[in-house]
């Protein structure tokens, strides 16, 4: 496969993705109908819904995900050394720019949002700009570069928006058969419905997690990776990084599950997201396979 | 009857083949070279960069190293050949005098300690060196993009038509940083 094929692919994932959230939204919309015989109203509830939220994640996923993990803008005046980088990154790879947003935090680590190249941002944590050496920097730089390219972004930013809204609905699904229930004793099987709408979705919350896998598959990380160091060309620098990020495994101050397969490490833990839903190839493995390039001659 | 006929369907086949190959590596070659024209104004923009420090560098030196102003006439001599220069590798070639001139003005102010240590110089050094970086991000877009575009119009069967519809080799861009080297002081 080429960039081109990957591009296209992460494009297709997205309109799956929001094709299946917005069926299952709609699904549950017309559960409520036929229990409180609504006509059509839930459904077009449903409908109304699902479209905004859609809307919401592709147009302003990255910047729930740069707020939910407490990402500040700085501009070439402020840290001329991390935007320098990027920009130089960027002029060579002709793509435009994107903002950069530093993250307080002592760990090492980050990642990259938007929804196209056009519309990107990368935020790094100050501990990586600090701990991190310079041709160390730029191969993490790198890596989340090749995810802005490769359209990788799209995906893993609206995975964070619609993952939010099910678990949210599924909350609010589970409460309501315990307040609406006291309230109207009558309507036992409305609460019901809520229960069992609740219930499927917490069921759901397994395949969701699924779903993440397929979108943030393994295979992208190599190609972040190899990719990246063909930018820099200098493989080993973000091998070193690699190797720095798993000695020290700090997590992160202000860690969220939704925006976790993000990173590119574990927020949690510090530790590269092996764990967590094995989005990550093992961190040794990426280790060799870029130590691999660095001992072929001419790459 | 019938065999003329079927000569004149596969003729008119092998036409319409030939056609759409011909169409299809034309738009493909004009697609490749508008992007490399493209990266090539990159390349420009970043050196235009490089040539608006250079008056700001050469006063800051100015005032601090009035005897060393052969040098620094030198300095501004290449910034305007290399400003003039049209040719891809005229341009090269004059980029890497004006960095050769640019690595003697910075071993000049080695001998002024309070040149080396103004703020002024220092932010300029400091600029230069983002600018040459900058350069060098577009140089190595700008060669990917001629490296993609000469091997196209080289390839078996492209290159039988490639030259016929005018299409040329482009030539790589290679120049030098003044600030990635050490400087050499000569005695």
């Amino acid at each position: 496969m080429t960039t081109y094929d990957f591009i296209a692919a992460n494009k297709r994932k997205t309109v799956i993705l929001i094709a299946v959230f917005s069926a299952l939204v709609l699904a549950i919309g017309w559960t409520i109908d036929q229990y409180y015989g609504g006509g059509g109203f839930f459904v077009g509830v449903a409908a109304i819904y699902s479209t905004i939220s859609a809307l919401v994640s592709y147009y302003a996923g990255d910047k729930v995900a740069l707020a939910v993990s407490g990402a500040r803008p700085v501009t070439g005046a402020e840290s001329p050394y991390v935007v320098r980088m990027v920009e130089n990154l960027a002029i060579s790879q002709g793509m435009p720019t994107p903002k950069v947003y530093l993250i307080e935090d002592e760990a090492i680590n980050a990642f990259a949002t938007g929804r196209d190249p056009k519309h990107a941002s990368i935020a790094v944590t100050t501990g990586a700009v600090r701990k991190l050496a310079n041709e160390e920097l730029e191969g993490v730089l790198a890596h989340e570069m090749s995810h802005v390219k490769n359209y990788d972004i799209r995906v893993m930013t609206i995975v964070i928006v619609l993952v939010g809204i099910i678990s949210v609905l599924a909350n609010m699904m589970f409460r309501a058969t315990f307040y609406g229930g006291r309230r109207r004793d009558n309507r036992n099987s409305a609460s019901g419905v809520f229960l069992l709408i609740g219930l499927v979705l917490m069921i759901f919350a397994p395949f969701i997690a699924q779903l993440i896998k397929l979108a943030v598959s393994r295979r992208r990380e190599y190609l972040a990776d190899a990719s990246g160091a063909l930018m820099t060309r200098f493989p080993e620098g973000l091998a070193r990084a690699l190797r720095k990020i798993q000695q020290e495994s700090m997590p992160m101050a202000h860690a969220s599950a939704a925006t976790a397969h993000l990173f590119i490490a574990n927020p949690f833990t510090g530790k590269t997201l092996e764990g967590l839903f094995s989005t990550h190839p093992p961190i040794e493995m990426r280790i060799a396979a870029l130590e691999k390039m660095a001992s072929v001659p001419g790459t | 009857m019938g065999t003329l006929n079927a000569i004149m369907i596969v003729l008119g086949l092998l036409v319409v083949v030939v056609v759409a190959w011909l169409i299809a590596v034309y738009n493909g070659l004009i697609t490749l070279r508008n992007r490399t024209d493209e990266a090539w104004s990159d390349i420009d923009v970043q050196l235009k960069r490089r040539y608006d420090l250079i008056p700001n560098l050469v006063e800051t030196v100015k005032g601090y190293a009035k005897h060393e102003s052969e040098t620094m006439e030198k300095v501004i001599q290449a910034r305007a050949a290399a400003m003039g220069a049209q040719t891809t590798a005229a341009k090269a070639e004059a980029e890497n005098q004006l960095s050769q001139t640019l690595k003697s003005l910075f071993a000049i102010a080695e001998n002024y300690p309070d040149l080396k240590a103004s703020q002024n110089f220092l932010q300029l050094q400091d600029d230069l060196k983002d600018a040459e970086d900058k350069i060098q991000a577009a140089r190595r877009f700008y060669n990917a993009n001629v490296r993609d575009f000469n091997t196209k119009i080289q390839v078996f069967p492209n290159n039988l038509i490639a030259e016929r519809l005018s299409f040329k080799k482009y030539e790589f861009f290679e120049i030098d940083n003044a600030e990635r080297q050490n400087v050499q002081v000569k005695f």
